[in-house]
């Protein structure tokens, strides 16, 4: 029935947590109103068939309604309409209240592209990837004219206006690519301010992020420009910081001193350290490198050698960029770099 | 007022019947010239037919583009001016002014047993006032055109390198033809009715057009207020609207609606009228529920005022006010329903007569119906989100706009073209015309409805391909509905030389504005008419007319 009414009907696909709701009071709203038009159609075309003209000069009786067919005229449709209400503001609430373990991704509009960033790793222009069957929530802003974000499979629209945030949340439920469309008039280019938010099984995404947590060096300059407004994910060290985390790195080194699996990095870089074989070597990006590629070659007297070689598995500048986090790992070292995270309280819908 | 204005045309007493108002005066001058409210009525609908023409043709520019999705005929930049034009035109050129300022100037004296307006020189200023309005807007256009859509919303506007000024100026300037024919209309219902018509007496038409008057009183002057300042913002920098300037964006929406939403029924109450006494004459029966049709026009303005927020559920606006803008929305839908229903009821036990009036009533009320349930459908907030902006939207007011209004502007024309020119038109091309109009109408707009559901948002010069072939189907309607048009036009502008001429009451009516001849004469009345009853009481005699029953 569902899938009967919404071909009928020319609905997109229900790929949101909540379209399938939203379309049933669609289906309901839409069948009530043909019913009452072909009811009054109907009832207008027999009294005009009962009620022709039958001779010139016919006179007709005065009729006028008693108080109980004009409450019925008023009752009628109050009730009808308020129940069309009462169903669709209990729905609208839910579609308006992000649950509150979503994924936020910030999103900045401008004539005539969608800006995508996620707070903990990549930004993208116009394609927005998400895990299916997780609450996403985008918090968004434009940089010129007002804009609109409309998926509509997802049953989602919110303005993205210049100078606040506005937020909106969906879960969707299918993997696959859906249309976002501008739906708010913004200039010459509106009609072709599309993008496509690709919702990819959890498993999948996860892939999907790590690799291109990996490849962030690679894309400094790729086609995936930086959002202006969020601290780019790029300062060298902090790529590092970041391959480490997704190469496994840290889970036997660790950054604060303490002994571990590995040795620790912090105040690593210039270190004497004494080898296994006796031989004592300065702690220089050569040594690291090497160790990266060949750890074996040169293990560091009382540990274990262990460790599985990244020839290979990391690219040059990935590795430039874990050498460079581990030097930044000084104890006495002065903390530069942006803030962390947006520095504005978003909103929430609750 | 009403004695010196009287006094300008009427030839002296006892000279034989007086000349009809078409008669007295036949050059150009004594038309430009006049104080006559009728030829002020006809002035206005001649000019608003022109526009209607005018905003036509840009439609059709639109829907022939959209024969394609990808970039086709013209570019987006000259898409996007044509369908600001067609908005600005239709709405501020066309609609507005069509029903008030050439039905009820040319109607509502005759109804209330007056010799003219109550201000006939203010009446002539404000046709005017309306063309030189529009002739600065139609300045703007010719260099340049604005392509900020007929809304302007900020910031878009505010920065906008189109001709935004001249066109806003122009729509400044044609609000005071609005303000003014407002007033003229409410002193003159107050003041210049007939000895014995009560304010429940009234013609449910005059209501209509007070209750719009009150709207165009009321509301007007803020959108004056708000276009003003776009004007200013746009050339001067001014900061109120845009935020790069330190301005609110969303302030401009609440009150460009605040007149925007009101002024739909601007144009829809004076057509619910136009319905009220056409349907009356039809079923030659007295309305069903006088004082609820009545009351409800009221009603629907006041309550009108308060309803705009439903423009803005997508905004970013809280949930609690749009709650509340739907449950206020609703309540429009209710009192349009008591008309709608008061409607069929006054076809209960009538003795109906189909002509070409009729058929454009029967039209009327089901795209009043239809257009006004998925209004309310788009009120219900869960699913304007996914409607907003989109062409469920264009659907829905083109349902409302030229799908009710249209069909009772032309249900006027017809019914009360004897009135104006003493003439008749050919009945069996009325009646040809008529249906290719309906159905016309109904393949424009219901494959617009689905476009909406699909997902296609409006103001679009490309479009995905999966919308082409709802669009392709649209443009086909369309050209019906410009065919059914010009066929009107041919066969009533043959009727204004070679019609036949007709009696006083054609159609028999017992409307109040027949009691005068047809064409009235300049004075209306040799003597003001006492009134004894409700206007539309057939239980005594019913009058003959010359469209015999069937």
């Amino acid at each position: 029935m569902n899938e009967f009414l919404r071909r009928m009907l020319f609905l997109p696909e229900q790929a949101s947590s909540f379209a399938q709701d939203v379309d049933r009071l669609h289906y309901f709203v839409i069948l009530t109103t043909i019913l009452m038009s072909t009811a009054v159609g109907l009832c207008a075309l027999f009294f005009f068939v009962r009620y022709r003209r039958r001779s010139e000069h016919q006179t007709t009786p005065h009729v006028t309604p008693s108080a109980l067919v004009e409450a019925t005229f008023i009752g009628i449709p109050l009730a009808l309409f308020l129940l069309w209400f009462a169903i669709g503001y209990r729905e609208y609430v839910r579609q308006t209240t992000p649950p509150p373990d979503t994924m936020d991704v910030y999103v900045m509009a401008k004539k005539w592209m969608w800006k995508f960033a996620y707070p903990d790793g990549p930004n993208a222009v116009n394609v927005l990837r998400i895990p299916a069957n997780r609450p996403v929530r985008l918090l968004m802003t434009s940089q010129d004219v007002i804009h609109s974000f409309f998926v509509p499979s997802f049953r989602v629209k919110q303005d993205v206006v210049p100078g606040r945030y506005t937020q909106t949340w969906f879960e969707a439920t299918e993997p696959g690519r859906y249309e976002i469309l501008c739906a708010e008039y913004c200039g010459a280019g509106h009609s072709i301010m599309r993008g496509e938010v690709i919702v990819m099984k959890p498993e999948e995404y996860e892939d999907w992020l790590q690799g291109v947590r990996r490849g962030l060096a690679r894309r400094q300059d790729g086609t995936n420009t930086p959002l202006e407004f969020v601290p780019p994910a790029s300062s060298l060290s902090e790529q590092g910081r970041l391959i480490s985390i997704s190469a496994g790195c840290v889970k036997c080194h660790t950054v604060d001193g303490t002994r571990h699996i590995g040795p620790t990095w912090l105040d690593m870089y210039g270190r004497k350290e004494k080898m296994q074989n006796g031989q004592t070597v300065v702690i220089d990006e050569g040594y690291m490198t090497e160790s990266i590629m060949d750890p074996l070659a040169k293990i560091v007297a009382g540990y274990e050698p262990v460790m599985p070689s990244y020839q290979n598995k990391l690219a040059g500048p990935e590795i430039a960029a874990l050498v460079e986090y581990m030097k930044s790992l000084q104890s006495d070292a002065v903390k530069i770099g942006p803030p962390e995270g947006p520095v504005y309280a978003p909103i929430r819908g609750r | 007022m009403l004695r010196s204005a009287d006094g300008n045309h009427t030839l002296g007493a006892g000279a034989g019947p007086a000349p009809t108002y078409l008669r007295d005066g036949t050059t150009v001058l004594s038309w430009l010239n006049t104080r006559d409210h009728k030829r002020v009525g006809v002035m206005f609908l001649i000019s608003v037919v022109v526009f209607f023409f005018l905003g036509g043709s840009f439609a059709m520019a639109l829907r022939l583009k959209l024969l394609q999705p990808g970039p086709f005929l013209f570019d987006a930049l000259t898409y996007n001016r044509l369908f600001t034009l067609h908005g600005i035109v239709m709405i501020f050129f066309f609609m507005i002014p069509a029903i008030p300022s050439a039905f009820g100037n040319f109607l509502i004296p005759l109804m209330i047993g007056a010799r003219d307006v109550a201000f006939p020189r203010l009446n002539l200023f404000s046709f005017y006032v309306y063309l030189t309005g529009a002739a600065i807007a139609l300045w703007g256009m010719i260099h340049g055109g604005a392509d900020t859509g007929w809304t302007f919303y900020t910031p878009y506007s505010s920065t906008t390198s189109t001709q935004v000024f001249p066109i806003i100026l122009g729509l400044f300037v044609i609000g005071f033809s609005s303000i003014l024919t407002g007033i003229n209309f409410i002193v003159t219902v107050h003041t210049l009715r007939a000895p014995g018509l009560t304010w429940m007496r009234l013609p449910l038409f005059v209501w209509a057009t007070y209750a719009t008057s009150i709207i165009q009183v009321l509301a007007t002057p803020v959108l004056g207020l708000a276009l003003a300042v776009v004007g200013v913002e746009n050339v001067m920098g001014f900061g109120l609207f845009d935020p790069a300037r330190g301005g609110d964006p969303l302030l401009f929406q609440h009150l460009f609606w605040f007149y925007s939403h009101p002024a739909v029924y601007i144009m829809v109450l004076p057509a619910m009228g136009v319905i009220s006494e056409a349907i009356c004459t039809f079923a030659r029966k007295n309305p069903f529920g006088y004082k609820a049709i009545a009351m409800s026009s009221l009603g629907i303005a006041f309550v009108g005022f308060f309803a705009w927020g439903h423009h803005m559920f997508v905004t970013g606006q809280s949930g609690l006010t749009n709650g509340i803008f739907a449950v206020i929305s609703m309540l429009v839908g209710v009192f349009t329903a008591i008309k709608v229903f008061n409607w069929v009821g006054t076809l209960y036990r009538g003795a109906i007569l189909f002509t070409t009036p009729f058929l454009y009533i029967c039209g009327f009320l089901f795209f009043l119906v239809f257009g006004g349930m998925t209004g309310i459908a788009l009120a219900t907030v869960s699913l304007d989100v996914h409607w907003h902006d989109g062409y469920f939207v264009v659907a829905h007011f083109h349902f409302i706009m030229v799908g009710a209004v249209i069909m009772a502007f032309l249900a006027g024309l017809h019914y009360w073209f004897p009135k104006m020119f003493g003439r008749t038109y050919h009945e069996g091309w009325g009646l040809v015309a008529a249906t290719l109009i309906i159905l016309g109408f109904n393949a424009t707009f219901i494959p617009q409805f689905l476009l909406g559901n699909y997902g296609m948002p409006r103001r679009y010069y490309q479009y995905p391909e999966r919308f082409q072939a709802l669009n392709v189907a649209s443009t086909a309607g369309a050209s019906l509905l410009a065919f059914g048009l010009i066929i009107i036009v041919i066969y009533l502008t043959l009727a204004l030389r070679w019609g036949k001429r007709c009696e006083q009451n054609p159609w028999g009516s017992k409307g109040f504005e027949w009691m005068t001849p047809s064409p009235p004469p300049t004075h209306n009345f040799d003597e003001i008419p006492t009134i004894t009853q409700e206007p539309h009481d057939y239980r005594t005699h019913a009058p003959s007319g010359v469209f015999h029953a069937r």
